[in-house]
């Protein structure tokens, strides 16, 4: 096949014309760009996916004061006790619930059928969508945090150890977040219902995983229920890298096990990563 | 003239529907090719074959030298569509949109030529959510050039545009093809298949039923042409000439079918001249329309369409 296409015909005067294919990275870096122009513009996205989770953190921290013990003089702040999971919720927000949405929409009015009619390699497009969760991520993490010091007092992850854990579980969260939103995109039967899909398993697992209530609460067979997925084992994860070591005990097994978290989510990546092979379509606006 | 797209016996089948029954059509690089057909006719499955997006089930398709089902993304860089959907990135201006696509191809337009070329450079920096049906359709098209291919699909290019729109749109459609450009355009438009095209294939039920000129297509050329006139003064009292063709009288109105109406004319004013008419009042001839064509060729009586 040619690949001289620029000399196969007679053609329009090609002012931008530039000799050879453009790579698979630059165009993936350069679908990251317009992916977060659509994003930080589209205003209901930005604030249900980025905004919404920092609102939490102001609503917590207003809402419930005091502190939580563990164990003779040691305790923290509530909002302290529900940073870490109101970062799980975030990461979730913007990896798992802002790809699935968007994705959606692109499959059923007919925008990635365009692109799947372009030169654009797929492995361009999400080198996109994953650049997009992770700038995202990263900027509302960040935020939260900034916030939760400044304004509430918050501890940062005390030592070398809790802060690689706290690295390792946030990129493992946002990478699971994002291939498990495209995975689930197979599940959303049109545009519309987007949202009305995607959102309400999300809130209920916010509820049983410990983000909005103490996890050690939460009865023995939610607690279950909520370990087969992966929102409670960010939100084990983060709270191991920012409460003090006693608070394990609250834990199950009486244990941090921090391990764990990385185990899970390394688990959930691989599965993810091979649902969203197996369920990812270009166009789906027939369905 | 090498072929642009060559395609043997396809067929596609969804389930047990054929949505192709077997077509066979070969079309050169450079020409202007119009397939109509009425809605379900396969118009779009056939289009969508030929692009890479779906899969044939039987017979053969060459685009562009390479088999559309499995080439790469080096072929779709010659390439350009325009799809039906009008769906853009609402949050994008249309300049962000075109240069972005632009960033796909080796050898693409200039963005801002490309926005030109489609009139849209007053909105260039307007977001595409803002446009107008209209407006949206010239990003599509902007969009589907960008890379400037050597082959446009075009589905349903002026379904939403007003008169005047059409007409830029074609306007930009033959100055692409002018280039020896090759057009593959599907369209409800009869007058706009034949303003553009070099060649119409009309599709009904999977199956093309005709293949030609627009001038020609379906027999148009042999079928008999319609010259009617009024009768008044000298003309209403004389007995009318011998001619061949079929007259009746409608009022005060003559009207004659015939396969030879060049002859007809003649002997009617002579006829008229005799009678010290200059003028044969309110005359006029017409060849049966491509669209009087395309609606006995797709008329359905329950048998099935011929050609298969």
């Amino acid at each position: 096949m040619a690949f001289n296409v620029a000399s196969a015909s007679p053609s329009l005067p090609a002012g931008a014309a530039r000799a050879g294919r453009p790579s698979v990275l630059r165009l993936g870096l350069s679908r990251v760009a317009i992916e977060l122009k659509v994003y930080f513009r589209n205003v209901e996205m930005m604030f249900f996916t980025f905004l919404l989770p920092i609102l939490f953190l102001f609503i917590f921290a207003s809402v419930f004061s005091g502190d939580i013990n563990a164990g003779p003089g040691v305790k923290v702040n509530f909002t302290n006790y529900f940073l870490p999971g109101i970062i799980a919720s975030g990461v979730m927000s913007a990896t798992f619930a802002s790809l699935a949405i968007s994705i959606a929409i692109e499959q059923h009015e007919g925008m990635l059928k365009r692109l799947a009619g372009t030169p654009l390699p797929k492995a361009s497009y999400f080198i996109g969508k994953l650049g997009l969760a992770v700038v995202v991520t990263l900027a509302q993490t960040a935020i939260m945090l900034v916030a939760a010091i400044l304004l509430y007092g918050v501890e940062l992850p005390a030592g070398p150890h809790r802060w690689a854990v706290f690295l390792s579980v946030l990129v493992l969260s946002a990478a699971t977040g994002a291939v498990l939103g495209i995975a689930y995109t197979r599940l959303v039967p049109n545009a519309k219902s987007a949202p009305a899909i995607i959102q309400p398993p999300f809130l209920i697992l916010q509820f049983i995983s410990g983000v909005f209530f103490r996890y050690g609460e939460i009865p023995g067979w939610l607690q279950a229920i909520a370990s087969i997925f992966p929102l409670k084992w960010m939100s084990l994860g983060f709270r191991y890298a920012f409460l003090p070591d006693s608070f394990g005990e609250f834990e199950y097994g009486a244990d941090w096990g921090w391990e764990r978290p990385i185990l899970v989510l390394t688990a959930w990546l691989v599965a993810g990563f091979v649902l969203a092979l197996l369920f990812f379509r270009w166009d789906r606006q027939r369905e | 003239m090498p072929t642009a797209i060559s395609v043997q016996s396809l067929r596609k089948s969804y389930g047990s529907f054929e949505a192709l029954r077997g077509v066979d059509l070969e079309i050169d690089r450079g020409e202007v090719f119009s397939l109509l057909g009425p809605n379900g006719a396969g118009k779009t499955t056939f289009v969508e074959v030929l692009e890479g997006y779906r899969a044939r089930t039987a017979g053969d398709a060459r685009v562009l030298d390479a088999d559309p089902g499995s080439a790469g993304s080096a072929w779709k860089a010659r390439i350009g569509i325009v799809p039906q959907s009008t769906t853009l990135f609402d949050e994008l201006t249309v300049r962000e949109i075109v240069t972005h696509f632009a960033g796909f191809y080796p050898a693409p337009l200039n963005p801002a030529r490309a926005i030109s070329m489609v009139g849209l450079d007053e909105k260039a920096d307007a977001r595409c959510g803002k446009l107008s049906g209209g407006q949206k359709r010239r990003v599509d098209l902007a969009l589907g050039m960008i890379g400037d291919p050597e082959l446009l699909f075009l589905d349903e290019p002026t379904t939403g545009l007003d008169p005047e729109g059409r007409r830029q749109l074609w306007g930009i459609v033959r100055e692409f093809a002018a280039l020896g450009k090759t057009v593959l355009l599907t369209t409800h438009y009869l007058d706009e298949a034949e303003a553009l095209s070099d060649r119409v294939g009309i599709i009904d039920r999977g199956a093309l039923v005709a293949l030609g000129p627009p001038a020609t297509v379906g027999g148009r050329d042999r079928e008999r042409s319609i010259i009617r006139f009024g009768l008044r003064g000298p003309l209403a009292t004389t007995t009318l000439p011998e001619i061949s063709g079929e007259l009746t009288h409608e009022g005060q109105r003559v009207v004659i079918s015939t396969v030879h109406p060049a002859a007809t004319l003649r002997v009617l004013l002579a006829w008229a001249d005799e009678c010290g008419e200059p003028e044969l009042p309110a005359l006029t001839v017409s060849r049966p329309s491509l669209e009087d064509v395309y609606l006995t060729l797709i008329a359905h009586d329950g048998t099935p369409g011929e050609g298969a």
